[in-house]
């Protein structure tokens, strides 16, 4: 009996110890403590979640030609904006401007095919990244030299970029017609049943993941985020890192825009109204803290996916309209909440481990 | 003298190509006087087209089938607009047109009252006011042309999809905004036609697009999942049709689920000539033009004086009859194919 209390005192101990210390665990400990008790996880066991309820309803949600392909395709162009949205916000910052950036992007992909034909599809890439990460540089240098919140330089350049492309396309809109057809084709075109735009997608993850998680300047962007004063102090080029941020941002945005032109083939100024919001969603959902410093562009990305898949699940299931809405609202909260009462919880335990 | 402005409704149709699109269905009223001085000879007849704004490919090919009918009854046609499609850009030119002494001014209106000052002083120095496309109160022209009724789009649709389906099978609609007052009234007209005509087709769903092209796009993908044994897709509105043929031209769809609706040829040029599309309607510009002027021409020489009852000569066209406050209209959708869809540009 009591060699039984002492043994579980010291379990409970030692696993009191390695929460103040990680480093005392082995590697692989670590890893599947990570992996387990991961908010990416939890979010991919929710995305299958919903793929299984789908596909039981109807199987060609995952197993047709079309089905496979719609999964996969349809979240593609929001992981690229939510892995942007989820860098800036890791720094403390916001950017709201990213909706009103793809539509520029995108109405310019259009612009550039009609006005310089023949042009390549790689320089309208290009350019589309270029002018996206222009528009994130704006942003940027506002909120680092102007020292202005940048919930409200970039709500102000929201409007303005908006207003930009609405006094620049008018009432005209790009149609398929206008885009040549390699072009569209790209937003469809699948490598061994893996849409293209897909691949993209994957590809901006993991370098966004590979370097905040693994060089210097991406750990930065975490103690930036964390406390920007104590990194400044620490000497931490917080300026520069925050356009940075702001710039890859913009960049990703502009990527995005050319993908959505490929994808949808209709172009109008509307464009990608609403979107900023979904990317920081998905940001928030994913585990990104929303006052920074913590959470990956992994979990951004799962959340962009779980975003995505469970509007298309939701009418198959024959949930109205308006409860499609409500059902995001509803993820967003739960997410907040679920982050609030894992990081006290967390907090609570660290400061249980120290006092022992 | 009551005006009763029914429906003014904004056509999510035009609004892609540039005019606000306002129709506006009056059902009483417009014995406001006519403007039209009789006696004029046909043959020098001065017949200003204005349109909602220069260089919008809509009004370019409607005011093409204007300067047609000016040409077949001998008069000069002349073209004038602000480059924005602003109210107050309007109205110098409307003031001009009368300092001119215009026979007859032809003008889509950019506001229903904003400029009805200046068409009324235009009036009462003898100048006929004829609007088309969009119109003003009653009370300050002389002639509407009215494009569509909501009967003639709606069966034109029902028609159109019971053609390319062959008269059985299960339909969608991808249709805009769940307010909008427009669509909703064509629906329920499709439905009611279905109904009565159409006893194996079968109306399974009625989704919203919002008239944003991503969310219509992502609303087909979403009925044609759900509905695995789906044979055609209605979208009363030019984003919905594009969206979904777009989604369908690359998808294993194309060829086994129809798409008809209402679009702009422009907009579905793409989808006509790679086949995901066969048909789509809309009213023909030209003929709108065509029409708007040979009224101007029955008022502006006197044949008619723009009552309820009054019929005239249009050209090509055949003979018309003006309808309550002051209407005419142009008669069934016009159908776009294949084979006519490169006379068009707008």
């Amino acid at each position: 009996m009591s060699t039984n209390t002492q043994e579980h005192g010291t379990q409970s101990a030692s696993s009191v110890a390695a929460l103040a210390r990680p480093s005392q665990m082995s590697t692989a400990q670590r890893l599947i403590r990570n992996v387990l008790a991961s908010r990416e996880t939890a979010i991919v066991l929710v995305i299958l979640a919903v793929i299984a309820v789908a596909t039981s309803m109807n199987q060609s949600f995952l197993f047709s030609g079309q089905g496979w392909r719609d999964l996969l395709l349809t979240p593609s162009i929001l992981i690229v904006m939510a892995v942007g949205s989820a860098i800036v916000i890791i720094t403390r910052n916001v950017d709201l401007s990213v909706g009103s950036t793809l539509a520029i992007t995108a109405y310019l992909t259009g612009r550039l095919f009609i006005d310089i034909p023949g042009i390549p599809v790689v320089a309208v890439v290009l350019i589309g990244i270029l002018v996206g990460a222009g528009l994130g540089l704006i942003n940027g240098a506002l909120v680092a030299f102007g020292k202005v919140p940048a919930l409200v330089v970039t709500l102000g350049t929201m409007y303005i970029y908006r207003g930009a492309v609405l006094t620049w396309a008018g009432s005209d809109r790009i149609n398929a017609s206008d885009m040549p057809r390699e072009f569209l084709r790209l937003g469809t075109y699948q490598v061994a049943t893996i849409p293209l735009l897909t691949i993209v997608a994957v590809v901006v993850l993991l370098a966004a993941a590979y370097w905040l998680a693994s060089t210097r300047s991406g750990r930065e962007m975490y103690a930036i985020g964390s406390n920007p004063e104590a990194a400044t102090l620490y000497g931490l080029p917080t300026t520069k890192r925050v356009i940075t941020a702001f710039v890859v941002g913009g960049a990703l945005a502009g990527l995005a825009g050319v993908m959505y032109a490929a994808r949808y083939g209709t172009v109008s100024s509307g464009a990608g109204m609403g979107w900023e919001l979904q990317a920081i969603g998905a940001a928030v959902i994913g585990g990104i803290a929303i006052f920074g410093g913590s959470g990956t562009v992994w979990g951004a990305a799962f959340g962009a996916i779980l975003l995505m898949t469970i509007n298309r699940t939701l009418p198959i299931i024959g949930i109205p309209d308006f409860w499609q809405r409500a059902v995001v609202g509803a993820l967003i909260i739960g997410a907040i909440v679920l982050d609030r009462y894992l990081s006290a919880r967390q907090s609570r335990k660290l400061q249980e481990a120290r006092q022992r | 003298m009551k005006r009763n402005t029914a429906l003014r409704t904004r056509l999510s149709v035009l609004a892609a190509t540039g005019m606000s699109a306002a129709l506006v269905l009056t059902a009483c009223g417009g014995d406001g006087g006519n403007g039209g001085d009789a006696g004029s000879d046909g043959e020098d007849l001065n017949i200003t087209f204005l349109p909602k704004n220069l260089g919008n490919p809509y009004f370019d090919t409607s005011n093409a089938g204007g300067a047609e009918a000016i040409e077949e009854f001998g008069g000069s046609y002349s073209e004038v607009g602000p480059q924005e499609a602003t109210p107050d850009g309007q109205v110098q030119y409307i003031n001009t047109a009368a300092q001119q002494g215009e026979d007859a001014l032809v003008i889509s209106a950019n506001d229903p009252s904003a400029i009805c000052d200046a068409l009324n002083e235009a009036r009462d120095v003898g100048v006929a006011v004829v609007t088309f496309d969009s119109d003003t109160s009653p009370d300050c022209r002389d002639l509407f042309i009215n494009q569509a009724s909501a009967e003639g789009i709606a069966s034109a649709q029902v028609e159109l999809v019971a053609e390319q389906i062959g008269g059985e099978g299960q339909i969608a609609i991808l249709s805009a905004a769940a307010n909008a007052t427009n669509q909703n009234h064509w629906i329920e007209l499709m439905e009611a036609e279905l109904e009565a005509n159409y006893p194996d087709i079968e109306l399974v769903d009625v989704v919203y697009g919002d008239d944003d092209d991503q969310r219509s796009f992502d609303q087909t993908a979403a009925l044609l999942q759900t509905h695995s044994d789906l044979d055609a897709i209605v979208s009363p509105t030019t984003v919905g049709i594009a969206a979904a043929a777009r989604y369908i031209s690359d998808s294993n769809y194309a060829g086994e689920v129809a798409v008809t609706g209402l679009g702009t040829p422009n907009q579905m040029r793409e989808y006509i000539e790679d086949g995901t599309v066969e048909a789509f309607a809309l009213w023909n510009p030209e003929d709108l033009g065509y029409l708007a002027a040979w009224a101007a021409h029955a008022l502006a020489t006197g044949e008619i004086e723009g009552n309820e009852g009054d019929t005239f000569e249009a050209g090509r066209l055949g003979e018309y009859t003006v309808g309550e406050g002051g209407e005419v209209l142009l008669g069934d959708p016009f159908v776009f194919t294949a084979e006519n869809i490169d006379d068009f540009d707008f």
